[in-house]
């Protein structure tokens, strides 16, 4: 038998799941949410959307295939969907100590261990799900055997759009069409997925006074945390509405800032939508998307601006999945079209989104 | 915007047929839900199907049923009679598609004007047909093997030297690699090109990719486009192997993300492209170094997989595809589970399923063990775990052969573990623990047999674990997380103390008590967790469950109101138990829910209707295994247990469950016992009076020659060690008796023998009975075609007895009411008899339901299981005033062989059985049940020609008749040297024909069978001598090679022949269940 230093999870309500660390041994607190996607780890510890989260995977063996090397290729992850993992830490019911895969450089402890994230493993991630789905997302902590405790604290009382953004404007691309990038916390998939269209993309910080670069259509990308911090961002989204009526896209917190902008609310789901099974509807079609999705707040569509109307549906509990203008090419999706972990079958919308350019 | 849904009123459904080896239980359960789905609409229905042991075939699931053959005349005929305006396709396997596209292809389907629900007949044939599927998939780039079709073995050579070899060659349309195999030089080509050839005009040959991954996505699409993939599944074995051979998980556990996305991608882009409309499966073979890949094939219909699917993620597959095929749209239908979310959406899965092959290779004589591309499993388990070993470990022990699971099992004796390991056979997950435990790293497993580390890596955890528990003397010793760690890792309380006691373990149920006390001592209890298809995101309102160790909450709220009642299931189909035991499993589910109780069903097989969540309250995906039962039992804390609905499995729990006090329903375990034991029931018969066959249990070859010289050859022999071959044979002789016991069997103090007089010519008989407090309420009695001797789950029986003396029936009744009052029955119980002249002997009682009840259920029309189900619970219940003389009609149940699929395997039936699935068929007299049943289990009226070889003086009198008859309808007679010579002194023209020994004469038996010059061959195997099994060998395999009907039994041969002589096809009525009254 391994040995190995064991390690609790304590949730705000006082619950505690006891398993083993096999990250690096550092006691951590953020959100405790979950995810029910089966494959894509690499993916989902990189996206930015998870920062100060501590991310249960629902499906229970993890690590199977290792962790890719972390190669960049013209300022772009390869294989990751940023530069470097973003969840607090890792809740997990079964941890393949060995991996196999031919593109496996690493086995996810050796991972989480460089990058000083925690790790818990033999926990009955059913059950806390359940917990999770009954009594909605809640704060809490991971607690290592020998490592000091740590007070719980709530990520989404801080801008975390701010640490997750890029500092200074990159550019990517040399396609003929100029697409400004409003980075609220962007996964490299959706860059990716412009550049294949020969789009060139100009990534902007997330408060970034955009208005003087000359541009085709604006991209306002997914992030973590409360959209309710973004204030800076809406404001931005707001004038160039105002100004001038180039396309304009947004994914995830994306559609909550355009939403916004269009003077509507959000508000913080129960427990959110993470994984890759998430159905959505057309609104007005019969066109359904199976969906990747990672989000804890919905825009509320009875506040959307009378020149707005949704696009998409979530068909499980009927919530906002996007929103479009009635007249003027700006949409937005709450799920993840760019996939990455995850369904590929709404990658459409960039094309879309491409086209009106 | 929402299309209209075209209403339909009458929709014909195909089934699938008798079980057999790549088309078995699965289709029940596809065809059942594609009913219900019906049903739900108002639709009425109609069904072919001749398997009349399944549960589509039950009062009350279609509205007209027609025990008939599956084939485009039959099917005509009903489709004349009942002028249905929709019909299903997609439900009844290879059967009903194949049946379906030459109904298309002949235009019946248009001249009676009606539309096939779901994916369009030409979709079909794209798929089917390898050159229009290859050409499709090329229009949207997708890239598949590439196969040259050939119609002769030159140009199949040709071809293969273009591809270079090895290749491997298919056999268009045909049943789950039927005449398909690996072939690494031409030599090896030319034989199985030959075969396949035989099978089908067309035959493929294709660049083999052996060694690469192989994955499956299921899909479903809908009218309006919308696609989903339901679950992907991974092959722990890799290509090369049929995946009905292989061992699957689900989900893919090896592949990233990026791999994952694009083949589902790549799944839907076929299937949009192909124009599929409900549910389809995409096989990939995928490289084990980049991301490439190719499409192995597409199925347009419901499969083995989708059911897996079905279960392995809890969404009903073939409900929605059938509902999709009326018109729905998927987000128009509701998750079953949930009951709130759409079925528009994809499963997410908190565990692993893990399903395992169950072969019967035993059985057969001859067969070829190893493994390839083509299938020869008999059915399946699935196991359900939060951990890949726990899941395993489960499966191996779900496969009842013997083994507890990966590891602690009985020692394998491998000569060449490298060849074992290479070539694989039905052992090669046991061969595996055998190379670890001597040393073989996982590099050197994977080297050799290409599958993939991350699963040698997790068998060598559970291996290690082993060695670790295997440091300690005592259970008591083990420290707790150690054992932890092993019940985590799927080890049961068997294993545990054997690796602890090693050969100290003498008393085995001491020990697992022993275990068992301890580590609930220590409170290491297993959980119980739920299959809701969303990973807990949302509530589900079913009662799908399985148990692990992996885990610290159970999902259910039990309340301990003793309303429950839990009825073990048959675990996995395998010759002598298959779908006969799923119907009455669901009879009594289905009874004990209409009495107000809560119905708790345990069982492990995916290709059942008793493992679909709605069919009862609760159900238990799980170990039929004592502990498991108990585990399970100290959950629900049931009013009682019912153990006589499912086979053997949960009739041999018996004594062991009534020893922790467990309310077992029904007939006492102190009596099921004296029934079982076959000392104590010889004595009770003796006591009572009864006369049995003869029989001692003896220790010495000397003690045989003894009971030999007093009861006389031929003798059948039941070694209680075998160590090839089949379990009991039949010996004439000296010689025989010592082949058979120094080659295949042992005999000593440890390992006893048991002998038996075996009477010749005896007629058999069955009845299958209900009776309360050890009187008799209902009974059937039955009687076998054949003569005593072929084993009665391969005879072809007749419901109810057309030849037997009243004063026989008389007495049985007689004898059966004694038998029941002695063992104070209440419930199922079935006795076998022999009769010669009003000579009653018993052969065997079982005091639980038998094969036969759904059969005999459905034939008097009185449902035998419901009533032994009421007996059982104590309620109240009217004896039945009809019995089976009223009846004006006679059933005949015929067994399905699947020699075909055996390659080698001698298709001779004996005291073994070995058949795989079975028909029933009702006709207003003998011949005319005779000639349906025997055209349902695949066989043809011949055109011309006859090969007759009928053994010795006593069969060729027999069917010396039946010889006359045919010559005199015109048939041609060809006959080897004794039966032409017997022929032409009665005066019945032959031609001759020579056996393969007489090998310069001409013609040649092998060469017109070759040559399809004959269209029945009646084969009666004379003796045992080597000179004459060599010979009807080799005509007989010949017949099953070149698939030519084949007969191997005299008995049978003349009903059979004097069915088709005395009536032409066309004479068939065509009358649905419910018009015999």
């Amino acid at each position: 038998m391994r040995s190995l230093k064991s390690a609790s999870l304590i949730l705000d309500d006082g619950t505690i799941f006891r398993g083993k660390s096999f990250g690096y041994d550092k006691s951590v607190s953020g959100e405790v949410v979950f995810n029910t996607a089966m494959t894509g780890y690499p993916e989902s510890l990189t996206d930015p959307s998870y920062k100060g989260q501590l991310l249960a995977f629902t499906y229970p063996i993890i690590g199977n295939y290792g962790v890719p090397a972390n190669d960049f290729v013209d300022k772009l992850s390869k294989f990751y969907e940023s530069e470097s993992i973003h969840v607090k830490a890792v809740i997990i019911s079964d941890y393949s100590f060995e991996y196999s895969h031919w593109n496996a450089d690493k086995t996810l402890a050796q991972w989480l261990q460089e990058e000083k994230i925690t790790g818990i493993f033999d926990i009955d991630t059913r059950a806390l799900t359940k917990h999770l789905r009954e009594r909605g997302s809640m704060t809490g902590k991971i607690v290592i055997e020998g490592c000091d405790d740590v007070e719980i604290e709530d990520p989404n009382d801080i801008n975390l759009v701010a640490e997750a953004s890029c500092k200074e404007v990159i550019e990517y691309g040399a396609g003929s069409k100029r697409v400004v990038m409003v980075d609220c916390g962007v996964k490299h998939n959706i860059v990716r997925c412009l550049l294949k269209r020969n789009v060139s993309v100009i990534r902007v910080p997330w408060d970034y006074d955009y208005s003087h670069i000359n541009y085709d259509g604006l991209f306002i990308t997914n992030g973590p945390g409360n959209p309710d911090f973004c204030n800076a961002t809406v404001e931005n989204i707001r004038k160039t509405i105002a100004d001038n009526s180039k396309p304009i896209f947004g994914i995830c917190m994306g559609n909550h800032l355009l939403a916004k902008a269009s003077g509507a609310t959000t508000y913080k789901l129960k427990y959110g939508h993470r994984g890759h099974n998430q159905p959505v509807r057309e609104v007005g079609t019969q066109r359904c998307y199976i969906t990747t999705q990672n989000h804890g707040f919905a825009v509320d569509e009875s506040t959307l601006g009378s020149d707005w109307t949704p696009l998409f549906i979530n068909m499980n509990d009927n919530t906002n999945e996007g929103i479009r203008h009635k007249t003027r090419p700006y949409f937005s999706a709450q799920f993840h079209p760019e996939a990455s972990s995850g369904p590929t079958d709404a990658e459409v919308l960039f094309d879309d989104f491409v086209k009106l350019l | 915007m929402a299309l209209d849904i075209k209403k339909f009123n009458k929709v014909l459904l195909l089934g699938s047929g008798a079980l057999k080896i790549g088309e078995a239980g699965e289709f029940d359960y596809s065809g059942s839900q594609a009913l219900k789905a019906m049903k739900e609409e108002g639709i009425k229905t109609v069904l072919i199907n001749p398997n009349i042991a399944t549960v589509q075939t039950s009062e009350g699931v279609a509205d007209k049923i027609y025990f008939l053959p599956v084939t485009p005349y039959f099917v005509e005929r009903v489709i004349e009679k009942e002028r249905p305006d929709g019909i299903l396709l997609a439900f009844g396997g290879q059967t009903a598609l194949n049946c379906g596209v030459k109904l298309y292809e002949t235009g019946v389907l248009e001249k009676y004007n009606i539309q096939v629900l779901g994916t369009p007949v030409q979709a079909i044939m794209d798929t089917e047909d390898r050159e229009l599927f290859v050409k499709k998939l090329d229009e949207i780039d997708v890239k598949t093997i590439k196969s040259v079709a050939v119609n002769s073995v030159e140009d199949a050579h040709k071809a293969a030297q273009e591809l270079g070899y090895p290749v491997i060659i298919r056999a268009a349309y045909a049943l789950g690699g039927l005449g398909s195999g690996f072939c690494d030089n031409e030599e090896q080509l030319r034989v199985l090109g030959e075969k396949a050839l035989s099978f089908s005009p067309q035959i493929l040959v294709e660049k083999s990719l052996k060694g690469w991954k192989e994955i499956e996505y299921e899909v479903v699409r809908d009218r309006y486009d919308n696609c989903i993939t339901v679950c992907n599944m991974e092959n722990f074995d890799p290509l090369g192997i049929h995946t009905g051979e292989s061992i699957v998980v689900a989900p893919t556990q090896t592949l990233t993300n990026s791999e994952c996305q694009k083949l589902r991608e790549l799944a839907i882009r076929i299937v949009r492209h192909v124009g599929i409309v409900g549910e389809c499966n995409v096989q990939f073979a995928f490289d084990t170094d980049s991301e490439d890949y190719r499409v192995i094939e597409v199925n347009a219909r419901l499969s083995r997989s989708s059911a897996l699917a079905s279960k392995a993620t809890g969404y009903p597959l073939a409900f929605v595809a059938a509902k999709i095929g009326l018109g729905y749209g998927l987000a128009e239908l509701k998750n079953s589970v949930t009951k709130t979310t759409p079925a528009f959406f994809e499963p997410a899965i908190d565990y692993i399923v893990c399903k395992i092959p169950r072969w019967d290779l035993g059985k057969f004589q001859g067969v070829d063990r190893e493994l390839g591309s083509s299938m020869k499993s008999v059915g399946e388990v699935m196991s359900i775990g939060r951990t890949f070993e726990e899941a395993i470990q489960k499966g191996l022990r779900m496969i009842g052969q013997g083994m507890h699971g990966f590891v602690e099992n009985k020692e394998l004796v491998i000569p060449d573990i490298d060849k074992a390991l290479h070539a694989p056979t039905d052992k090669r997950i046991f061969v595996i623990s055998k190379a670890f435990r001597q040393g073989y790293t996982i590099d050197q497993i994977h080297e050799l047999t290409k599958i993939d580390r991350w699963f040698l890596q997790r068998l060598y955890n559970i291996i290690e674990t082993a060695n670790e528990l295997e440091t300690y003397n005592k259970v008591a010793d083990v420290p707790e997380e150690l054992l932890r760690l092993a019940k985590k890792q799927g080890f049961s309380d068997f294993q545990i103390a054997r690796a602890c006691l090693k050969e100290q373990m003498t008393g085995t149920e001491e020990a697992i008590l022993e275990v068992r006390n301890h580590r609930k001592s220590l409170g290491i209890t297993p959980v119980v967790k739920q299959i809701d298809t969303l990973a807990a995101e949302y509530p589900a309102q079913t009662n799908y469950l399985y148990l692990s160790y992996n885990g610290v909450e159970n999902d259910v709220d039990y309340k301990g109101d003793k309303r429950s009642v839990i009825v073990l299931g048959s675990g996995a189909y395998r010759i002598g138990s298959s779908v006969e035991f799923d119907w009455c499993s669901v009879n009594a589910l289905t009874t004990v829910r209409k009495e107000g109780w809560r119905s708790v069903m345990i069982n492990y097989n995916p290709e059942t209707v008793s493992t679909d969540y709605d069919m009862c309250d609760r159900l238990y995906f799980d170990e039929l295994t004592f502990e498991r039962v108990m585990d399970i039992i100290e959950l629900e804390n049931p009013h009682g247990v019912i153990l006589s609905v499912g086979g053997q499995i949960p009739n041999n729990l018996a004594t062991r469950l009534d020893a922790q006090n467990v309310n077992i329903l029904g007939t006492s375990a102190y009596d099921v016992d004296h029934a079982e034991d076959r000392h104590k029931f010889s004595s009770m018969l003796d006591d009572l009076g009864i006369d049995q066959p003869r029989w001692r249990e003896l220790t010495s070859l000397d003690d045989i020659y003894d009971f030999v010289a007093e009861v006389g050859y031929p003798v059948l022999v039941r070694p209680s060690y075998v160590l090839s071959g089949a379990a009991m044979n039949v010996c004439s002789n000296n010689t025989e008796l010592e082949m058979f016991l120094k080659l295949a069997a042992n005999v000593s103090k440890q390992h006893p023998v048991v002998v038996s007089e075996f009477i010749q010519n005896a007629k058999e008989i069955e009845m299958d009975a209900v009776a309360r407090d050890g009187e008799i309420l209902l009974y059937a009695i039955s009687e076998h075609i054949e003569f005593a001797g072929v084993h009665s789950g391969d005879a072809t029986i007749q419901f109810p007895p057309q030849k037997l003396y009243v004063e026989t029936m008389r007495r049985i009744k007689k004898i059966a009411g004694q038998i029941a009052q002695a063992l104070h029955i209440s419930g199922p119980f079935n006795i076998q008899f022999l009769a010669k002249n009003n000579d009653i002997k018993v052969i065997e009682c079982n005091l639980r339901a038998s094969r036969s009840f759904p059969f005999v259920s459905k034939v008097l029309k009185i449902n035998f299981i419901e009533l032994a189900t009421r007996v059982m619970m104590g309620l109240p219940v009217e004896k039945p005033a009809k019995n089976a003389f009223d009846l004006d009609y006679v059933g005949i149940k015929a067994s399905q062989f699947s020699f075909s699929r055996l390659q080698k395997a001698d298709p001779v039936l004996g005291v073994d059985m070995a058949s795989t699935g079975e028909v029933g068929c009702i006709g207003d007299d003998t011949s005319e049940a005779v000639l349906k049943s025997i055209l349902s289990v695949g066989y043809r009226i011949p055109e011309k020609n006859i090969l007759l070889s009928t053994g010795g003086a006593k069969q060729k009198a027999a069917l010396l008749d039946a010889a006359r008859t045919l010559h005199e309808k015109g048939y041609n007679l060809y006959a080897t040297g004794g039966s032409h010579q017997y022929l032409n002194e009665n005066g019945i023209p032959a031609v001759r024909v020579y056996w393969p020994t007489e090998a310069d004469k001409e013609p040649q038996a092998l060469q017109m069978l070759h040559d399809k010059q004959i269209d029945l061959v009646v084969n009666i195997p004379k003796n045992l001598t080597a000179a004459e099994l060599s010979n009807g060998y080799k005509i007989r395999r010949a017949a099953i090679d070149f698939n030519i009907p084949l007969i191997t039994n005299a008995r049978l041969a003349d009903a059979f022949i004097h069915a088709f002589c005395s009536m032409s096809e066309d004479e068939i009525q065509i009358k649905s269940w419910d018009e015999y009254k």
